[in-house]
């Protein structure tokens, strides 16, 4: 590679690196995050996502794309990774996978749905279950940068066992009254809790997201079904469609 | 570059796949997963128009019944997202490219490239070269239904040889160009063409 390279040099290919497993942390009984250093790892943006790809011991080749979950300032980058049944590379990423171990990446991707704070606020994000690991970077670096833009997060999970990132979201609210977490447990809700309850719906969504008034950046994220949904009722309560940006988990993401 | 490393234990899943049927890095899933940006326009036929444009000129420009009544044809198709999912033998009816150009009196595409233009401020480029030739068509339906609007109902682009980002869905306008230019997701890090069978997801691939 020349060291140096003008506006007019043709852009460079992404090219796959090797990602060694520092850490594997136990986020729900089906997700797990994978703590990774790359050598030389070009800083993201919250909100992009990498491409994995896994090499079987016969030369099988399977590429999956996840989320990044950790902030850019973070020294390592982090992937939340859901166990799909029946998936191919997410088992083994949850089951079989150690720390030391390698696989390759190649990345980041994607330039709409990112956010930093130099873009402002308020910061309006919606999540349902693994949904939530492009927003937490966006939330990690709101965090790391101490700029207390104004932040709301509505979670969407069945039950508080299945919260991702529960015990970091309940510190960050503690110590920064800018920031607001909803959640809303669908299936199982313990005993004693007195959050909502129920599938996300338009009263939720007014009552724990900005208005469209107050020009919030909204960002959703989960399962296809969720982002359809709460996409199309932030459009009925008048939020503007162009400022609503998605990303929605298909049930193949395997 | 490194060789890839092995990961003991990962072991293909895989259904066989007859062969030469799916790009590098792709795999076959039997659903159809939804991508878009933002949310999904819902749009009324009633209010629908679709339009044919050269510079700032409009060649041609329909209503839905209009557009119902120009020749129909049917294209089946594998389709291949840039997030590596792959679908075989789908069934897509519409108008061709072609059909277009011919309901306009046009002999032949008057530029070499289209902008395409969706409801929701989406964009992407398709050089004309790859729209001929029975290649591409202003699809309406999906296996003999109308497209559902998160598919990208009433009408959506179809050009299945390239990463189907370059199906624009709730296609409202086709704009010719002397020059390319970029569209939404190739101005983002995006590859301009997007051949699945070169693997050209990103740019500089």
């Amino acid at each position: 590679m020349r060291a140096i390279e003008t506006a007019a040099t043709p852009a460079r290919p992404l090219q796959w690196q090797q990602a060694h497993v520092v850490e594997i942390v136990v986020e729900t009984s089906r997700v797990k995050s994978l703590l990774l250093r790359v050598a030389s790892w070009q800083r993201h943006l919250p909100g992009q996502h990498v491409d994995i790809r896994l090499t079987a011991e016969d030369g099988y080749q399977a590429q999956r794309s996840y989320s990044i979950a950790s902030p850019p300032e973070d020294e390592l980058f982090a992937l939340t990774v859901e166990r799909v049944e029946n998936g191919e590379v997410s088992p083994y990423l949850v089951g079989d996978l150690r720390a030391g171990d390698r696989f390759e990446v190649r990345g980041p991707i994607g330039g709409y749905f990112v956010w930093t704070v130099e873009a402002g606020g308020p910061l309006c994000l919606i999540a349902g279950g693994s949904g939530i690991a492009p927003l937490m970077a966006m939330l990690r670096h709101r965090d790391r940068r101490k700029v207390h833009i104004p932040a709301s997060l509505l979670y969407s999970s069945r039950s508080l066992d299945d919260v991702i990132y529960r015990n970091e979201l309940d510190t960050m609210t503690r110590c920064d009254t800018n920031l607001r977490v909803v959640y809303t447990l669908t299936r199982k809700q313990p005993e004693g809790w007195l959050g909502p309850r129920r599938r996300i719906d338009k009263a939720l969504l007014a009552e724990a997201c900005y208005s469209p008034d107050q020009n919030p950046k909204i960002f959703v994220c989960g399962p296809t079904s969720l982002v359809e949904e709460v996409a199309r009722m932030l459009v009925e309560l008048e939020h503007e469609p162009q400022t609503i940006k998605t990303e929605r988990f298909g049930p193949s993401g395997a | 570059m490194s060789k890839s490393p092995i990961s003991r234990g990962f072991k293909s899943r895989r259904q066989e796949t007859p062969k030469g049927r799916l790009p590098p890095g792709q795999y076959v899933t039997t659903d159809f997963p939804v991508l878009s940006a933002g949310p999904t326009p819902q749009i009324k036929v009633e209010n629908w128009t679709f339009a044919l444009e050269l510079g700032e000129a409009i060649v041609g420009e329909w209503n839905w019944a209009e557009f119902e009544a120009l020749p129909q044809a049917t294209i089946k198709t594998d389709i291949h997202c840039v997030t590596k999912w792959s679908k075989l033998d789908t069934t897509w009816q519409g108008v061709t490219f072609d059909n277009l150009l011919k309901a306009v009196g046009l002999a032949g595409p008057p530029a070499p490239y289209i902008m395409v233009h969706c409801d929701g401020a989406y964009t992407t480029n398709v050089p004309v070269a790859d729209l001929i030739d029975g290649q591409g068509m202003i699809a309406t339906r999906y296996e003999g239904l109308p497209i559902l609007p998160v598919h990208g109902g009433p009408a959506r682009l179809l050009v299945p040889h390239l990463y189907f980002w370059k199906s624009g869905k709730w296609v409202r306008r086709l704009r010719f160009m002397e020059k390319d230019e970029r569209g939404f997701w190739e101005s983002l890090g995006y590859h301009n063409y997007g051949d699945p069978w070169k693997e050209q997801r990103y740019e500089g691939d």
